[in-house]
This record gives C-alpha cells, sequence and structure tokens, in this order.
C-alpha cells in the first residue's frame, strides 16, 4: 500500500530519527547531572514553561488542515472540540472524552454535513 | 526477588492497563484508518513507546521527509522527558544493567508510578522499576496490536477516526488548562501556532512556530518573573 509520499528509506529514517530524539530526551540529564550535580534553573523553568505550550501547538498542528471556507467550514471540527471541552470539564475522564468526540465527528461528517 | 518485586509492581500498573490499552487500540485503528501496514503501528508502540509521538509521527509519515523538522518536532514535544530523567537520576542509580532499559522506557505513565511510589520494604527497588516499566510498555503494545488487526477485520478506512488524534491532544490540552495556575504557556503555543499557521500555511508552519515558542517562553518568559503554567 503506498500511504506516504516518502521511501521505505526515508520513513525508517524518520521513525529512526523520532526514536534517538525520544531516546536523547529520556536519557540526557543522567550525563549532564549526575547526582550531586545541580540542575541549572533554566532548564527547570523550561520543564514547565513548554509543556502546555506544545500541547496547544499540537492541537493546531491536527487542525492545520481544516479550512473555514470549505465545504463543512470545519464545523465538524469545531462542534467535536466544543463536546470534548464540554464533557471533559463535566467528567474529567480522558477516555470519555476522546471516545465521545471522535464518535460525534463520525457522526457528523457521515450523516450530517 | 524479581518475582516477588512483579506482585509488588502489578497492582500499581492497573490503571494503566485500562488506559493504554484504550489509547494504544486506538492509536493502532488509526493507524490502519491512515491507511499503515499493521507492521508500522506494532513496531512503533515497541520502539518509539511514547503515545503522543506515535501520533504525530504517523501524520509525519504522510508528509514529505524532513529530517531536520522531525528531530526539532520530537524534541519539543519530549522536552518534558528531559525533567523526568532529573527527577529519576537519583532513584536509577545501583540498579545495573536494568537502568539502559529503565531509561528507554520512561513515559510519562512509568515516571509518575516510579517517581511518586515508595517501594515496599523487602522489595528489590531495580526489579519494582524494572516491572512498572515492562508492564506498562507491554500494555501499550498490547493496545496497538490489538488495535492494528481489528482495523484490518473491520473497515476503518471510510474516514472520520483519524479525529481521535486531535481528540487526545484537546483533551492533554484541556487537562495542563485545567490544572495550571497561569494561562500564558496554554495561551502562547495556541496562539502562536495559529498565527504562523494563518502566515506559513499548512505544511511550514511548525519549524516557526516552535522558534517563536521557544523564544517567547525561555527568552522573554524570564525576564517577566512571572509564571507561565
Amino acid at each position: 500500500m503506498e500511504v506516504s509520499p516518502m521511501s521505505l528509506q526515508q520513513q525508517v529514517l524518520t521513525i529512526a530519527i523520532v526514536i534517538a530524539v525520544t531516546v536523547f530526551t529520556r536519557a540526557i540529564a543522567f550525563w549532564l547531572f549526575p547526582e550531586g550535580k545541580k540542575t541549572p534553573p533554566f532548564i527547570t523553568y523550561l520543564g514547565k514553561a513548554l509543556p502546555p505550550a506544545v500541547f496547544g501547538m499540537l492541537v493546531i498542528y491536527c487542525l492545520k488542515d481544516c479550512s473555514l471556507s470549505s465545504r463543512t467550514h470545519a464545523l465538524p471540527e469545531l462542534l467535536s472540540i466544543a463536546l470534548i471541552t464540554a464533557v471533559h470539564v463535566w467528567k474529567r475522564n480522558m477516555f470519555v472524552s476522546i471516545a465521545s468526540g471522535t464518535i460525534c465527528y463520525i457522526f457528523l461528517i457521515h450523516f450530517v454535513f | 526477588m524479581k518475582k516477588k518485586a512483579l506482585k509488588a509492581a502489578f497492582p500499581y500498573t492497573i490503571p494503566i492497563l485500562t488506559g493504554f490499552l484504550f489509547l494504544g487500540i486506538s492509536y493502532g485503528i488509526y493507524m490502519r484508518a491512515l491507511g499503515f501496514s499493521p507492521l508500522y503501528p506494532i513496531f512503533m508502540s515497541m520502539l518509539i513507546f511514547a503515545g503522543s509521538m506515535e501520533f504525530v509521527t504517523a501524520s509525519m509519515l504522510l508528509s514529505g521527509f524532513n529530517p531536520l523538522g522531525a528531530a526539532l518536532l520530537t524534541l519539543m514535544v519530549n522536552a518534558r522527558h528531559i525533567f523526568y530523567g532529573i527527577t529519576m537520576v537519583s532513584k536509577y542509580k545501583n540498579v545495573g544493567r536494568k537502568k539502559w532499559y529503565l531509561i528507554f522506557g520512561m513515559c510519562d505513565e512509568s515516571f509518575s508510578i516510579n517517581c511518586s511510589v515508595s517501594v515496599p520494604e523487602g522489595v528489590d527497588k531495580g526489579w519494582f522499576y524494572f516491572w512498572v516499566t515492562v508492564l506498562n510498555q507491554s500494555y501499550w503494545v498490547l493496545g496497538s496490536t490489538c488495535g492494528a488487526l481489528l482495523g484490518t477485520l473491520i473497515k476503518v478506512d471510510s474516514g472520520g477516526l483519524e479525529f481521535v488524534m486531535t481528540a487526545l491532544f484537546v483533551v492533554i490540552f484541556l487537562d495542563n488548562w485545567l490544572k495550571e495556575k497561569k494561562h500564558v504557556s496554554s495561551v502562547t503555543g495556541l496562539l502562536i501556532s495559529l498565527v504562523c499557521l494563518l502566515i506559513f500555511g499548512p505544511d511550514k508552519f511548525l519549524l516557526p512556530s516552535m522558534a517563536v515558542i521557544f523564544f517567547v517562553l525561555a527568552i522573554i518568559g524570564p525576564c517577566l518573573k512571572k509564571e507561565v503554567a
């Protein structure tokens, strides 16, 4: 099946890069800041400051191909996200929120839009 | 010694079992819905073992080859693991060769268990940490394998299931939002990416977004001397 515009070698290399960088982020503290060595405050600060922003960025990344001027005006996406927000604030249960949002989206694109 | 540690570790991983099976199955089905062979989710969940990043990697594989972009995006998405490492340096010492696997398998969930649980008296710490990590990873691999096979049995390419990735990140974003004291970081990430998307378009906005987010949070943030998250 031809799903990726990349060659198999390029796909393997991309996955290998993801693996290597993931291991790097998990291992670097063990090399750079072994016990007894003080962690620079800037690093500690980044650890707290970056993650919320990164997930904000990933939300936009997921929606990058949506367009308000398209046939559906991105309404299935926006309505499903509104539902996820409501359900999550109400139940605070990750699985209920993800499942209801995805089912809502599938329903909307198949039966409404 | 190994068996005793396994018995002590298992109960702590039960909440992760349900969560990882659910998300793993979603991931496997998602990969099939995008048209990948079942081997992709199975090997990616074994070798990357970072849930968010596995979803993102799938969509990177569907765009053009961009090794630098892949490296930088992985670094941003997994930056939080650097701090897990800092916390675990003292706990993961003197555990022998298991340390290599403990570092490889340090996902959010294994970190939070191993960081917060005090290992019961008489149980070998190294083996306890090891089993927590092994069990969590096997739930994840089992989930995505089931999802990949399930996605083969039922027809999933009729559209819509790929929204599970959006749902996942919206939920993580909301979860952070509900927990944090200040929303500077969340808002910064959302707005800057949106503006970059409008300026650079869907294929090129990620690198500028990462650069500007980093600049704003790392350079401007500390100067304000205020909390951002």
